[in-house]
């Protein structure tokens, strides 16, 4: 009988095996990624079908030493090895392992083959063997380890077909063998009395349950307090688990011993050469930064094309449409708030995928482990940890990824600061805002005949994120009270040219991620906020008769007369209403209702700002002028003074709001899941407003 | 006594049985074993982490860590 569903196949190993190459070559295209807000991305599917015929879903784990988790990422590990009722738990495991680092692969291996589910060694990277100098016995290392072993390469497509007829045989077996017995050689009859609690569960399961102190829910509640009654003495776990993992690395040994071999001779040492300048006291930064610069010049000037590219793109279908729909509210609706919102998200992808390019192809070849290395020290003085520069460089494009790459940091202190931090790096949602209103604000000068003025501000307001960032870490680092368990091991791989397929669909999953989990924002509160504008309680309906009447003596021209109905509805919608009540708390900064509106709007995410002016300035002249936002904004007065609205005072002040406010929904919503709580998001939302306000208005009183 | 933070660049030393109480256990598993030997291959330009290779896996580790296991230099 065929099976109905799919068999699942988990792979597991450690980070930077290939196991993700591997992932590739078996799924290709079918793989499916969750996105950011609220869905879990804490693990890659795709599916796969076996040579015979049956089809197979692949889940592609997170890189992890050990079933002992001291990351998250290690966590999720273990609780779908452990949890028989997790949706990740595995039918078939394939553990990927490195040639060059075989030995330490194979703890990994030793504690998931004591689980005694069906499992599948492959080893990667075997087409290194002969120039490493390396000889393996695969017959006599298939009977040690009582499991089906694959040499491979997934880099160059080998061994995979193997790979897949090792699961399809490896799926029939009912149950795996443990390959270290724990108990005897630590102590027998400890070991006796915790094999006694339950009939269901190997040793080595009841005994991770234990030391990880994680109880899946298919334990009954007896075996569960029998358990912890094993947890009365943690010292003595810890010693434990220690001698364990020693006598694994015995046995392992004496396996290597009759079947591994490596000649050094051959092992040639280019690593050593290229670690000498990369990690070089001087040239190692000099390189860093450059690398920096590099990224940073590459994400303005190629992007600049296919951005206008889009940006036009939008604009002909959104006047497109609105030729062929006829006029009424829904037209409007898809015209005025829809179209242009989406846009709004798409203009990035250039800008994002360009970013998370350089970003794969670093960690890719291995540098960016020499990044962590170089600036361990320095990011240690703010708190941080070497792993935090990676958080740090990525929440340039977007912090929502950014904060989830905050997994590999240990220190429960190193990666909250780094959490709370992150969102003050300059992310592209805050580009539209910042390139509208410098371009209002600050004359198009250059400056010393070359540099261009307006240039040197976005510069600033970057620099200024990223000295925000490392100084609210710093006074973090002195003030939070948070017990840390400071920890950092880093591996530092082997250097190695990066795997287009890989890097292609490394930037293509997170760009993925990015447009769809903004997108969804951008959608919901274009059509909340167009809801809002053209509906109000019930002063909203006697609007236009009012004003008729009341006019009724004046000669108006039909124009005038639109206008006056189209503004007066507006300040009586519900959006006005909200607009109208915060503009005494924002009168300080320099804006006046309509701005509060963006701004309101724009909590949810940064990039909704020029929209929602657009909007505003629209649905308010009534008319079906064509004109840009930026020549609306332009043309904008203040009432009170005659000025223009966004003179070099407002706009200043505007540009440092948005450098500092938290106004990113997804954001809130990704540091919640990550930090398991509302405290944190809640912290930043107001400590990040609080300043921004501050901020915003110390700008307008000097400015004005 | 010599620990993992005072060996130079270059230097071998192997860890002591009785350094077993210090190691955490994250680093046993990386193969940081008692009778391992270790080598510094590079030192951070601030001089911490160190960049060490032990059991055939190269790693990074803090001083402060690398201050509490015991080695014994080998010649």
């Amino acid at each position: 009988m065929e099976k109905a569903r799919p068999i699942k196949v988990a792979l597991i190993g450690n980070p930077n095996t290939g196991k993700t190459s591997l992932f590739n070559q078996l799924t290709g295209l079918t793989q499916k990624v969750g996105n950011y807000p609220g869905v879990t991305v804490d693990k890659k599917e795709g599916t796969c079908k076996l040579p015979n015929g049956t089809a197979a879903t692949i889940i592609d784990l997170p890189g992890t030493y050990s079933i002992n988790p001291t990351s998250i990422d290690e966590s999720i590990v273990l609780k779908s090895l452990l949890n028989t009722d997790d949706n990740n738990h595995p039918d078939v495991i394939v553990l990927v392992a490195d040639i060059e680092n075989l030995k330490r692969n194979l703890l990994l291996f030793s504690q998931v083959k004591d689980l005694e589910i069906p499992i599948v060694l492959a080893i990667n990277m075997a087409d290194q063997q002969e120039r490493k100098g390396i000889f393996i016995d695969l017959k006599t290392l298939e009977k040690e380890l009582q499991t089906e072993v694959v040499l491979m390469s997934a880099r160059k497509h080998e061994g995979i077909t193997e790979v897949k007829e090792a699961i399809e045989r490896a799926a029939q077996v009912e149950k795996g063998h443990p390959l270290c017995s724990i108990n005897h050689k630590i102590d027998a009859d400890y070991f006796k009395l915790l094999k006694e609690v339950s009939p269901n569960h190997t040793l080595y399961e009841l005994w991770l349950m234990i030391t990880q102190n994680n109880y899946p829910n298919q334990l009954t509640e007896e075996e569960k307090i029998k358990l912890q009654e094993f947890r009365q003495d943690l010292s003595k776990l810890k010693r434990y688990q220690h001698k364990e993992t020693i006598h694994r690395y015995q046995q392992i040994n004496d396996i290597l011993k009759r079947t591994y071999r490596v000649d050094q001779a051959k092992a040639k040492n280019l690593r050593g050469r290229l670690d000498r300048v990369f990690t070089h006291k001087i040239f190692g930064y000099v390189i860093f930064f450059g690398i920096l610069l590099l990224i940073f010049q590459s994400i303005f000037d190629w992007s600049s094309a296919p951005m206008d590219f889009i940006d036009g793109a939008f604009a002909s279908l959104s006047d497109f449409v609105k030729e062929q729909m006829s006029p009424g509210v829904l037209t409007d609706l898809i015209t005025d708030g829809i179209i242009p919102g989406i846009g709004g998200v798409v203009i990035f992808i250039p800008q994002i995928a360009i970013l998370f390019l350089f970003v794969a192809i670093l960690e890719e070849t291995g540098y960016m482990s020499r990044v962590v290395f170089l600036m361990d020290k320095i990011m240690r003085k703010f708190g941080m940890s070497g792993k935090s520069v990676i958080p740090l460089i990525s929440g340039t494009a977007c912090a929502i990824p950014a904060v989830m790459a905050t997994r590999t940091i240990a220190g429960w202190k190193e990666r909250l600061i780094t959490i709370l931090v992150t969102p003050f790096t300059t992310c592209s949602a805050r580009l539209p805002v910042y390139a509208i209103l410098i371009s209002l604000v600050i004359p198009n000068k250059k400056l010393f005949g070359f540099f261009s003025l307006q240039g040197f501000v976005l510069l600033c307001l970057y620099v200024l994120g990223f000295a925000t960032a490392i100084i609210s870490a710093y006074l973090l680092h002195k003030t939070l009270k948070v017990k840390n368990t400071s920890f950092f091991v880093a591996e530092m791989p082997n250097y190695k040219l990066p795997s287009l397929k890989n890097v292609f669909f490394d930037v293509l999953e997170k760009t993925k991620a990015f447009v769809f989990g903004a997108g969804k924002i951008i959608l919901a509160i274009s059509i909340v906020l167009w809801f809002l504008a053209s509906n109000g309680p019930s002063s909203f309906d006697t609007v236009e008769k009012n004003i008729v009447e009341n006019t009724q003596n004046n000669a108006l021209s039909a124009d005038e007369m639109q206008h006056k109905i189209a503004s007066a509805k507006l300040q009586n919608s519900y959006i006005g209403i909200m607009g109208k009540a915060i503009e005494p708390a924002i009168k300080p900064l320099g804006y006046d209702w309509k701005i509060g509106i963006a701004l309101i709007s724009s909590f949810a995410a940064r990039e909704v700002f020029v929209g929602t002016l657009a909007t505003i300035y629209s649905v308010e002249s009534g008319d079906e002028d064509t004109s840009t936002i930026k020549e609306r904004m332009r043309a904008e007065v203040n009432p009170d003074t005659g000025e223009k609205r966004f003179n070099l005072a407002v706009g200043m002040s505007l540009l440092i709001f948005y450098a500092f406010a938290m106004q990113c929904m997804g954001t809130l919503a990704v540091v919640k899941r990550e930090t398991k709580s509302w405290k944190w998001p809640l912290f930043q939302l107001f400590g990040m407003g609080a300043l921004a306000y501050v901020a915003a208005f110390i700008t307008y009183t000097i400015f004005s | 006594m010599d620990t993992i933070a005072s060996l130079l660049i270059g230097e071998v030393g192997i860890i002591t049985e009785d350094a077993l109480d210090n190691i955490p256990l994250k680093l046993l598993e990386m193969g940081c074993l008692p009778g391992a030997e270790v080598v510094i291959l590079q030192i951070a330009p601030l001089k911490d982490p160190l960049y060490i290779c032990v059991n055939g896996s190269h790693l990074a580790i803090r001083k402060e860590m690398a201050a509490q296991i015991r080695v014994v230099k080998s010649e």
